[in-house]
């Protein structure tokens, strides 16, 4: 073929494959308990690995002794990571690891290894700032047009106070793998080989990070991955338990270790949300329109710096702003990317100070977000906004339901509606597809890839079906593990846009391949064909056709394997970047124990082309679950006189049930401009706004703001009851 | 976990010869939903567990002439589906209904509800049951957002038992069976306020396993209230029990007892004496809820859970008062 194949999609109304509500292809394999993620395998002569993590949040190692626990019987192999002269600097740091025939023997082993630490002084509360000290570094001022004057000018100016906690992944499955570190002692094999079965969202690249520390050449490592039980961002580098498992499994002459976290560890050492709190005020004019933005703002994300993120968000044009951000460095565990990093934070410090905003000039709040649409920085956001605040007002039934704050009636049980918005990039990663075309007609689509749990399996069948003219079923895809074409990290919700581009690119170059195979037998040329129905045939002629088994057979004995590559950059119709949200919190507050149930949640999103409308929803009802969860209890509590975490555990740090989230109403925003804009990730967005608009639904309900998420009954009465929080 | 050994009796007179003299020597094994945990954590590290689950005599719920004998091993679920224990005594019923966990109302057991230990996040983390360092609580100073409201310390966890404030509101008592022979020990004085680190909560001794949960007849009104955030599993942060005697729409007496707000079930006198002869009204039930928290001393945190005290007494004699049983 001379020419560039036309990728471009079916119009709409043309789609057969793409575009409907097919049902995960892998539910019936997780529901009924037959996919084993990487945490159920067992490969032979398996030996389970387990942890010795340090108990104080700031520490030196000054004696660190193994060898009695070397001796012990079943312990096969003992790994210091923290030798004598390490400071660590959070509890719970991998201070070694043994590797034993039982979990048993592993765990009292790592338990009995001698060790002395020199405490050291710690700080592990960042919501008190004058109480950080030396540990708080205040970036510069920025300032933006001249707010002094935009303030002094300004009809109204409302200020408040915000906060948001770190929370927890809570991933179900832990961090970790199975990893297995074979000497190269084969005569005709010297090098060492590596085979490991982790928890990632990052197969592609997980040899190339792993060998970096292993000293192993990339293509020795072979990385599998079938399932894997969450990640939301906390899963795309070995960490230090591969580096740990394999040296335990290569001490142990190569045998294959187990080594996950336990709860506890798992949720101190593998990865957080920051924490973001803020002073801000707002100046404006009567008719809700915002003129200048004030913020001070701190957080943590652990002992590495981390800002809290720019204000205002999303509405970034605002035309004067003067913002101080600092940053608090802790003695607790690392921050990580968590679905949509930075943005549930810098939407609840936004989002919150517009609704006082409103709620200081007397405006419905609904009208305040389209009244400062204007100011969403993205081509073409503004009107998204606009058309999504009133379409989530709608289904909330907003103008029958919203009263102004604190106007909820004289009961004890306060409803109150609140709104929020969120924005996402969702760009494809870059990823390549191989597609094969065999003679006996059977399909098969290679790609690099993981399915985090997303529906990535079921979108890359749809989109290679749809391609070929074929049934879902007629498709055979291979994911999850690095022998297969590279692809990219799931992150940043980018997988949808890089596996549906090069899966559809790999499938049309194919289907040029098989038309040249059967074009002489149609009496045509092969840009005059189409697939369609299982069926390869000539445009405009119908009749003239050939089975897609009769086509295949053209080919000989030859299978036609053909590559699709995309590259990161946006192709229009293809897959772009630039989502947008609105979503509203319905729910009751009881005034006399502030706890607060949820009634209804609507989420209204976009994501350019849907492929599949129901795990489309599905992405949203998650998010807005675990969404829920944060902004009524989950926050990481810990004891500035000891430096522990005190939850560690499910039982205190708090999750939500499916009891606790109310009905949830998604609609996604699939008008025609947004499909024609090509395939955008939609992972994380959903997750942006909850906080934001649950905060805002309680102000509304109790005609107060209460400044902390979670809204805990603690937060609740303590500003009820004038309890300064 | 440490390694143990593993003893299956069949009766209690042969439990109890498994049993140590001290703490640390034997541990009492049914429902398991809080030894596991203990154990895996090293809190509780016994050379031997004694599992009673075959030991048929601990089963069962009877009701006597004289009341309900519950037996040790009857599980929550049973507790709060039972015929007897739904018609006569609701409060009870509620208790056990309340724990949110399907796993834990019909794994937990009556007698497990009751020898459970705190849940306190110090304890659990390993820094002792009363948190001392250097002579002093951490827990005044520290994050004592769930913890006691009631009390000048040293102890500061609160009770975890679901069935406790119930039956001290019905004056029920406890069987407690040693190599020795039995003893009975009042509910209300089987909890008891720790003073030093080497204490128990509970009267319970090493040597003994409690047996049976005796209930007197009554003819009362009553509930329990509990204040949990959640629906799914979650500890309640407050929990009122009452019991009230009637001559029509008037009190005669009154049992109010508060859960998860002290070291051991809260009994509040002033509370059971503002609602004598009184009939059960908005404004008397919240006057009891008031008198029931008078004496409290919230902690740096806790503030908000004696108005939660307050409202679940309010609350429980309310729908008390709507109960037939």
């Amino acid at each position: 073929m001379a020419n560039t194949p036309d990728y471009s999609y079916p119009p709409m109304d043309k789609r057969k494959v793409i575009g409907q509500r097919y049902k995960r292809l892998d539910g019936p394999m997780k529901s009924s308990g037959r996919a084993k993620y990487s945490s159920d395998l067992k490969p032979p002569d398996m030996l389970f690995g387990a942890y010795l993590h340090s108990p104080y949040a700031h520490a030196k190692v000054t004696s660190i002794d193994t060898s009695d626990v070397e001796k012990m019987p079943g312990v096969k192999a003992v790994y210091v990571a923290a030798p004598a002269g390490t400071e660590v600097n959070w509890q719970g740091y991998e201070i070694a690891g043994v590797a034993a025939t039982t979990e048993e023997i592993a765990r009292e082993a790592a338990r009995m290894i001698k060790i002395e630490y020199e405490v050291m002084p710690h700080l592990v509360k960042d919501d008190d700032l004058a109480l950080a000290g030396t540990r708080a570094k205040q970036g510069g001022e920025r300032v933006v047009g001249d707010p002094d004057k935009a303030f002094q000018d300004a009809d109204a100016v409302s200020e408040g106070q915000y906060g948001i906690p770190v929370v927890y992944h809570c991933c179900l499955e832990p961090h970790g793998q199975i990893i297995q570190w074979k000497p190269g002692t084969d005569p005709d094999n010297k090098s060492d080989q590596i085979h490991v079965w982790p928890s990632t969202q990052n197969v592609p690249d997980y040899a190339g990070s792993l060998s970096q520390n292993l000293k192993v050449p990339a293509t020795n490592i072979k990385v599998r991955m079938d399932y894997i039980g969450g990640g939301f961002g906390s899963k795309f580098t070995p960490d230090a338990w591969a580096i740990v498992g394999a040296n335990l499994s290569k001490k142990a002459g190569g045998r294959p270790v187990k080594l996950y976290l336990d709860r506890a560890p798992e949720l101190m050492i593998a990865g957080n949300r920051p924490s973001a709190y803020a002073k801000i005020k707002l100046g404006g004019k009567k008719d809700g329109t915002i003129t200048a933005w004030q913020t001070e703002s701190w957080g943590s994300g652990g002992f590495q710096p981390v800002n809290p993120p720019a204000q205002p968000y999303t509405y970034a044009n605002v035309p004067n702003i003067r913002e101080v951000r600092t940053t608090v460095s802790l003695n607790g565990g690392s921050q990580r990317a968590w679905r949509a990093p930075g943005n549930q934070q810098a939407s609840y410090l936004t989002c919150c100070a517009i609704e006082d905003f409103a709620a200081k000039i007397g405006m419905d709040p609904i009208e305040v977000f389209k009244a400062n649409a204007q100011y969403a920085a993205r081509t073409g956001a503004p009107d998204t906004y606009r058309y999504q605040l009133d379409k989530a007002a709608e289904l909330a039934e907003w103008k029958k339901l919203w009263h102004p704050r604190g106007q909820s009636g004289s009961g004890t049980i306060k409803r109150g509606m609140g709104v929020a918005i969120g924005s996402w990039n969702g760009n494809g990663h870059r990823s390549q597809c191989r597609t094969v075309i065999n003679p006996d007609g059977s399909v098969s689509v290679e790609i690099g890839s993981q399915d985090l749990g997303t529906g990535t399996r079921t979108i890359i069948t749809q989109v290679a079906a749809e391609s070929l003219g074929l049934q879902m079923g007629q498709v055979k895809l291979v994911i999850g593990n690095n022998d297969l074409p590279p692809d990219g990290g799931s992150g940043g919700s980018t997988t949808v846009g890089g596996v549906s581009t090069s899966t559809r690119k790999a499938a049309i170059n194919a289907l040029m391949k098989l038309y040249e195979a059967c074009a002489p037998a149609l009496g045509a040329q092969p840009e005059d064909l189409e697939a369609v129905d299982g069926h390869i045939r000539v445009k405009g002629s119908p009749n003239k056709s050939l089975t897609w088994q009769a086509a295949c057979r053209k080919l000989g004995a030859t299978s036609i394997s053909e590559m699709g590559a995309h590259t990161g950059q946006a192709i229009p119709g293809l897959v772009t970047g630039g989502a947008a949200g609105v979503q509203i919190a319905d729910l009751s507050v009881d005034t006399e124990t502030g706890i607060v149930k949820m009634n209804r949640y609507v989420a209204v999103h976009d994501c350019g082309m849907v492929i599949n409308p129901r795990l489309a929803e599905s992405q949203v009802y998650g998010a807005v679950i675990m969404g829920i969860s944060t902004a009524l209890y989950e926050e990481r509590i810990m004891d500035q006189q000891t430096g522990k975490t005190l939850n560690p555990d499910m039982e205190f740090y708090k999750l939500a049930g499916i009891g606790d989230i109310g009905n949830i109403i998604v609609h996604m925003d699939i008008r025609e401009e947004n499909d024609k804009r090509g395939v955008i990730g939609l992972g994380e967005p959903p997750a942006v706004p909850i906080c934001a608009a649950v905060g805002n639904a309680v102000a509304n309900a109790l005609g107060v703001r209460v400044p902390r998420i979670p809204m805990t009954p603690a937060h609740v009465l303590d500003t009820l009851e004038g309890r300064t929080a | 976990m440490q390694s143990f050994e593993y003893a299956n009796p069949t009766t209690v007179q042969e439990a109890v010869g498994l049993l140590g003299a001290k703490w640390g020597q034997a541990d009492v094994l049914a429902g398991g939903t809080d030894l596991l945990s203990l154990m895996k954590e090293h809190l509780h590290t016994p050379k031997r567990v004694v599992n009673i689950k075959n030991i048929k005599e601990l089963e069962g719920i009877q009701k006597t002439a004289d009341g309900l004998r519950i037996g040790a091993l009857v599980t929550m679920d049973e507790l709060s589906k039972n015929s007897d224990v739904v018609a006569g005594y609701k409060l009870l019923a509620d208790a056990a209904a309340g724990i949110p966990s399907p796993q834990i109302r019909h794994m937990g057991t009556a007698g497990g509800d009751l020898c459970q230990r705190p849940r306190c996040w110090y304890y659990r983390q390993g820094l002792g049951l009363l948190a001392m360092k250097d002579g002093k609580s951490l827990i005044p100073d520290g994050e004592n957002r769930y913890h006691s409201i009631f009390g000048d310390g040293p102890a500061y966890f609160v009770s975890a038992s679901s069935l406790g404030p119930a039956l001290v509101a019905l004056g029920a008592k406890v069987k407690l069976v040693s190599a020795k022979g039995p003893r009975e020990v009042p509910v209300a004085k089987f909890f008891v306020t720790p003073k030093d680190e080497a204490s128990r909560e509970i009267a319970l001794q090493p040597n003994e396993i409690l047996t049976e949960i005796i209930v007197p007849a009554a003819t009362v009104r009553s509930a329990t209230y509990e204040m949990r955030q959640k629906e799914a599993l979650d500890w309640p942060l407050a929990t009122a029990s009452v019991a009230l005697t009637m001559n029509g729409n008037t009190v005669t007496s009154a049992k109010i007892v508060l859960g998860h707000v002290a070291p051991t079930p809260y009994e509040s006198a002033q509370a059971e004496a503002a609602l004598k002869g009184k009939t059960i009204t908005a404004a008397t039930a919240e006057a009891a809820g008031k008198a029931a928290v008078q004496n409290a001393k919230p902690l740096s945190q806790n503030a908000y859970k004696v108005t939660l005290a307050k409202v679940a007494v309010k609350r429980a004699l309310l729908e008390a008062a709507k109960a037939k049983g």
